[in-house]
């Protein structure tokens, strides 16, 4: 029998990995990730997870076990923030092009200078071209279910790539919420155990890991992996519709449309700032305004098609990043909802909106007012919009 | 492995580049002093190291003269020469 909880963000995704059965979990502390590490260590010294917890020195080194583990076999699972995340850039880009289903949470913080320790998805969307799928999730169920999919998703022969689920720091990681926990024997039958195929060390047949390759067999390599990402949009799709079948829950696959149907402007979202962007559609809906709210779930892969099919046909278009793309005087997000469009959409105003760096709150006025730009900017031209909106800056 | 499951730089015999000529000290195997363990070939990198009947042999076209073979043998049966002596 499933069980409802009280559970912050980290115990969430604790409860998560655990009900995945890892082999080994390998992870070290940082802020605001560190609860979920300490979460972990106790169920493992209270034989509630039987796993090999490694207490690492760095996230370099976490990771690299966690590679070494996988590459062996096991099912395994760790966790950084924005920093530590930085340092394992080296192993992270390993485990991607190994392809190894390694399930990492993002509990994503702001990337320094100045020093900061609070929520925003900076730290792993700055790393979205390094092979791994990425979710971002919006609420603490969504964090447990997501980690339970990951491995359904990162363990598929159609896929064999390692998944982060990302939450953002603070909101989700710190603060509580109604959480449904499954119980172990349906995650079971849902999960079955880790067998891979493509990869396994064994001491009685050794093997050359990474010997030096020449570019034309490299390029072998990307273009499967590149496959494997494709790959994964109909498997996200698939594992959700399981899950859901099973558990009840639908986390809505690639991406969540929320009030879409008739909608002439769209606004698009990604993480914990959605809650307060679908209050601010409601404000806008009473007021009589068409208005829709795009959550991304998946940032890679990116679901060109269905973000195109969605956008199709509306008047405007907006994009709300927590982050930001240097050299671009925009967001990351803007970009890929740009580059997604271009095939299909006729030219319509797609304005670049940022705030809530460094874990500023994005509070449902800075959604209105962010409605209130896309209602002027119907039947405008993109070129009236050279700039990024700041939404909560000092002095703006 | 099979074709269909290739898919990552690891296997039994993934020798795309001549690393050989890296070397600047090469390993010479005691075969008095080895007890045939195995444990240079587990522990090679670039899997130089084969074993022919009961005894184990290093084959210098790979091998880059890391020197971890050398460090892991427990019986000091591996030595690290420079090479051109």
């Amino acid at each position: 029998m499933s069980m409802v909880d009280v559970l912050n963000g980290n115990q969430a995704a604790a409860k998560g990995a655990a009900l995945s059965r890892p082999d080994v979990v390998a992870a070290y502390p940082i802020t605001p990730q560190t609860p979920l590490v300490e979460y972990l260590t106790q169920f493992v010294a209270n034989g509630e997870l039987e796993a090999f917890m490694s207490e690492v020195e760095s996230e370099h080194s976490a990771m690299s076990v966690v590679t070494g583990a996988s590459l062996a076999g096991s099912r395994t699972f760790t966790a950084t923030s924005s920093q530590g995340l930085a340092l394992m850039y080296e192993p992270y880009f390993r485990a991607s092009t190994l392809r190894l289903p390694v399930v990492m949470a993002i509990v994503n913080r702001e990337m320094i200078s100045p020093q900061t320790v609070w929520g925003g998805p900076q730290d792993s969307m700055t790393l979205r071209d390094a092979g791994w799928i990425q979710i971002y999730v919006e609420d603490n169920q969504e964090i447990l279910d997501m980690i339970i999919q990951a491995y359904k998703i990162g363990e598929d022969s159609r896929v064999l790539l390692p998944v982060n689920i990302c939450y953002d720091g603070f909101y989700l990681s710190h603060l509580t919420e109604r959480v449904e926990i499954p119980d172990q024997n349906s995650v079971d039958k849902f999960l079955p155990d880790y067998t891979p195929t493509h990869i396994k060390l064994d001491p009685k047949i050794p093997m050359a890991v990474d010997p030096l390759t020449t570019g034309d067999l490299l390029m072998e390599y990307r273009e499967k992996h590149m496959v494997a990402q494709q790959n994964a949009l109909k498997v996200i799709q698939e594992v959700n519709e399981d899950f859901n079948k099973v558990f009840g829950r639908n986390h809505h696959g690639l991406l969540e449309k929320y009030r879409c149907d008739d909608a002439d402007v769209i606004l698009i979202s990604l993480g914990s700032m959605t809650g307060a962007a679908r209050e601010a559609v409601d404000y806008h809906r009473e007021k009589g305004l068409a208005v829709g709210l795009l959550k991304i779930r998946s940032l890679r892969p990116f679901p060109q098609e269905e973000v195109s099919e969605v956008l199709a046909g509306r008047q405007a278009i907006g994009v709300v990043d927590r982050n930001v793309s240097f050299g671009w005087n925009t967001g990351i997000l803007y970009q890929e909802i740009r580059s997604a469009l271009y095939e299909k959409e006729k030219p319509v105003p797609i304005l670049p909106f940022i705030g809530g760096l460094g874990g500023e709150d994005l509070r449902i006025e800075a959604f209105i007012s962010c409605i209130d730009r896309l209602k002027e900017a119907r039947g405008t031209q993109q070129k009236n919009y050279p700039r990024t909106c700041w939404l909560n800056k000092k002095g703006g | 492995m099979s074709e269909k499951e290739y898919i990552v730089p690891i296997g039994e015999g993934v020798y795309e580049i001549n690393t050989g000529d890296w070397r600047t000290h090469r390993p010479v195997l005691d075969q008095d002093k080895c007890i045939k363990c195995g444990i240079c070939l587990t522990y090679c990198p670039v899997f130089s190291i084969y074993k022919e009947g009961e005894e184990y042999r290093i084959d210098l076209s790979y091998c880059k003269g890391c020197g971890v073979c050398m460090h892991e043998c427990p019986k000091d049966a591996i030595r690290m020469i420079e090479e051109g002596r």
